[in-house]
């Protein structure tokens, strides 16, 4: 249960700041997405966003910046194994799931809905 | 006739022999709907398109109107027609179903008025007998044009507006009953270094005011000799800045007789999605051809200021950080 509770609150919170990101600092939503992308990516760098994902959970792995994270993981674990290339390699490797998906359902939608409007 | 150094006088004065307005869902469901001739509860309206829809709407009224006059549309000299897409394909397309001479303008938002003081100047100058002009705006087609498509669902702020779904198109003529087109005074560019595209209001109420400002002046008049002075679409934001700033230029104005067409067109504590009001072109053409000629037909309003005003930037000059310039343009209106 508290950990459900503070998955609510990180969640949030990382909500919030994007909300700031858009109301305060006017960044587009287009902006303030690839901000936090490249901001967990950079989290995930220095070795604070597993910790951050142990200990709120869906909280941290929901949002935005979680998938910056997992480019980061995909991209570190395969320079490990293929050196210099496996940047290239892993970048998209964990995140595959995600972004196939966005492709695969997105075309899927286009079918049924009208998507030039 | 020249007038001041913004204005003329339609010596003649030019008759709106008939007027005609279409709308979309929300605007059915608006305080004005009466008004419209043509109501649709389906933003395609039956096109495969938004932007094909915003055709048909501009066909409707311009077919209307002339039912409505009893004039063919061979007679028409001149289409005079403005709206917010690309290239204004609606207006140009709707051109080419009516076959009728046509001039294309863009003054954004202020096409309705820009295209009427064309409108009265050529009839005024006796170059043809009559005169079909409009303005068009398609809240889907618009939201897509200048900022997200609706279906993105980008956040809006409580300044953003809502763009008028209709067409509102009216036929001048030599002599006739109706309303008289008396003057115009066109607007020159204010641009108050505002960049938010979701703040329309705010940047275009210094042009509002810098043209009724010019029009005072020229005419030598005050608000008092109009029984009311309404803006195009500056919604609740823009409504009250123009108000200060009257009072910073030490103008008086009524308060009750200065109304805002974009905020008369939605009743905003019903309609809570329209934000600040409403705004496009069909804003003013709907309002001002639809109700408000309705209104002096029957007797209620005798000396009308019609005052559109407009945002003048793209989606490139916005993405360029440019600043938004803006434009309004009056014409005085009498029974």
């Amino acid at each position: 249960m508290e950990k459900i509770i503070w998955s609510f609150i990180v969640g949030g919170a990382i909500c919030v700041i994007g909300q700031i990101m858009m109301d305060v600092f006017k960044l587009t939503p287009a902006h303030t997405m690839s901000t936090l992308v490249v901001a967990g990516a950079i989290l995930g760098g220095l070795g604070l966003y597993e910790p951050l994902v142990k200990f709120a959970g869906a909280g941290a792995t929901v949002p935005i910046c979680s998938f910056g994270n997992s480019l980061l993981k995909g991209a570190m674990q395969e320079l490990n194994e293929h050196g210099a290339i496996g940047v290239l390699i892993g970048i998209f490797k964990l995140t595959s799931a995600g972004i196939s998906s966005a492709i695969i359902f997105g075309f899927i939608a286009s079918l049924i809905f009208k998507p030039k409007g | 006739m020249v007038k001041g150094s913004q204005s003329f006088i339609f010596d003649s004065q030019p008759v709106i022999i008939a007027s005609a307005t279409v709308g979309g869902p929300l605007e059915a469901e608006g305080p004005l709907s009466e008004d419209i001739d043509i109501l649709h509860d389906d933003p395609y309206m039956g096109q495969d398109s938004f932007e094909k829809a915003e055709k048909l709407m501009i066909e409707e009224a311009a077919m209307k109107a002339l039912e409505k006059a009893g004039v063919d549309k061979d007679e028409v000299g001149v289409f005079i027609s403005g709206d917010l897409i690309n290239q204004i394909i609606a207006s140009s397309f709707a051109a080419r179903t009516l076959g009728i001479p046509y001039l294309g303008i863009y003054g954004a938002c202020s096409s309705s008025m820009e295209g009427l003081a064309i409108a009265a100047s050529l009839v005024d100058g006796q170059k043809v007998k009559y005169v079909l002009t409009g303005a068009s705006s398609h809240n889907n087609s618009a939201e897509k044009q200048y900022r997200y498509p609706n279906e993105y669902g980008a956040q809006k702020p409580p300044t953003s507006q809502w763009t008028v779904t209709g067409a509102g198109v009216c036929l001048l003529t030599f002599q006739g009953k109706g309303p008289r087109v008396i003057g115009a005074t066109l607007g020159r560019i204010v641009d108050m270094g505002i960049t938010d595209p979701f703040n329309m209001g705010a940047a275009m109420a210094p042009a509002a005011v810098d043209t009724i400002k010019a029009h005072f002046r020229d005419f030598g008049i005050g608000s008092d000799y109009y029984d009311l002075i309404v803006t195009g679409d500056l919604g609740a934001v823009g409504h009250k800045i123009a108000l200060d700033k009257f009072k910073e230029n030490g103008i008086s104005i009524n308060e009750k007789a200065f109304l805002d067409c974009g905020m008369m067109i939605y009743d905003r504590e019903r309609q809570p999605q329209v934000f600040a009001g409403g705004s496009g072109c069909a804003s003013s053409a709907v309002t001002i051809y639809g109700h408000l000629l309705n209104e002096m037909r029957k007797g209620k309003i005798k000396r009308l200021l019609a005052v559109a005003t407009g945002a003048l930037h793209s989606p490139l000059s916005y993405q360029q950080k440019e600043s938004i310039p803006c434009i309004a343009h009056a014409v005085a209106i009498e029974m």
